[in-house]
């Protein structure tokens, strides 16, 4: 659904864009291009990458390891998967709902959702691209240490 | 030979993928599938990201973002930032990319980093997927947590990089 909306934007922003100024259409293309082409390498090994750990980190084994009685060794843990698995969201959060389902507790699963989005140790090699070592291993490790005062919250109000 | 270095971390991922179809069959195959369903949430989501990008690149003037999400912009380019960010569709790693036209266009640091966290964790159409598939109150709980939380880990980020670290990324993105 969000999808068709981003296309039928694009597309009529371009055909704007194309009316007022050729020239300037054919050089925003030339632009989308050259980014693309700039981070292809790194997006194409990401994504392989994604697939690789997902084969192996299935909900069987995650659920597993953050069983009920975890407890904050389960919360690490849990956020520990999330930060080293990129799932898309409408695939993690029914996830999420079957592994509370087969019994791991809220803070964990705070955890899990969290770093989840927040934080992502696959794409790494996309991020220093564009913002260089530091900061990215800077922003990833505070994302991951928020992310436990987001579970611990969470826990707190819904579980 | 520059080609092969470019795409070095790519290729090495084949060969494990290729490995993992040799020693165990139904793991590699499992993992094949996966990527193919991610290549098609890249095929979907990424063209129109950079092609709006080429757009903003071309026709924003400078002025006019760092008028809105530039130094002083204060309390309107946080806000714009957050909005951006939550507007946006698609996996985190679609935001660098859209950050470096940020730099490029002059956009504050803190504003840049809110955007990233702001992608990362309170997408809108995330969230609604979110509120069916965990419940209002996980949901709720999580958004009022990390609104102010994408804040103030950015203002703490920006806090542990110089000037000129900043500066040498801002000038790494013209060329990008």
């Amino acid at each position: 659904m969000s999808n068709i909306l981003l296309y039928i934007i694009t597309l009529m922003l371009f055909l704007i864009s194309y009316f007022k100024d050729k020239k300037k259409t054919k050089q925003a293309l030339i632009k989308a291009w050259k980014s693309f082409e700039n981070i292809l390498p790194e997006f194409l090994g990401v994504i392989m990458l994604v697939g690789i750990l997902l084969s192996v980190l299935n909900p069987q084994v995650i659920s597993k390891i953050i069983g009920k009685e975890s407890g904050w060794l389960g919360v690490i843990l849990s956020g520990i998967v999330g930060a080293i698995t990129l799932i898309p969201g409408f695939v993690a959060f029914p996830t999420a709902a079957m592994l509370l389902k087969n019994g791991a507790g809220y803070m964990q699963i705070g955890a899990f959702v969290s770093t989840l989005m927040m934080v992502g140790v696959v794409t790494m090699p996309v991020e220093t691209k564009y913002f260089g070592k530091k900061l990215t291993l800077l922003r990833n490790v505070l994302a991951f240490l928020f992310s436990f005062i987001v579970a611990y919250i969470i826990g707190k109000v819904v579980g | 030979m520059k080609l092969i270095k470019r795409y070095q971390f790519f290729l090495i991922t084949v060969i494990i993928t290729l490995v993992f179809l040799a020693v165990n069959r139904q793991m590699g195959i499992k993992a094949i599938s996966i990527t193919g369903y991610s290549f098609k949430e890249m095929a979907l989501v990424i063209p129109p990201v950079f092609l709006l990008l080429g757009l903003l690149d071309v026709w924003v003037p400078r002025e006019i973002m760092i008028r809105y999400m530039g130094e002083g912009s204060g309390l309107k380019g946080i806000l714009l930032a957050i909005l951006l960010g939550s507007a946006a569709a698609g996996p985190l790693y679609g935001a660098f990319p859209v950050a470096a036209v940020f730099m490029k266009k002059g956009v504050r640091f803190t504003n840049i980093l809110i955007f990233i966290g702001a992608w990362s964790t309170t997408k809108i159409p995330m969230f609604l997927f979110e509120m069916s598939a965990l419940g209002a109150r996980f949901a709720f709980t999580r958004l009022l947590v990390d609104i102010p939380g994408i804040i103030i880990l950015a203002y703490l980020l920006s806090s542990f990089v110089s000037k000129n670290e900043i500066d040498e990324i801002y000038k790494k993105a013209e060329n990008l």
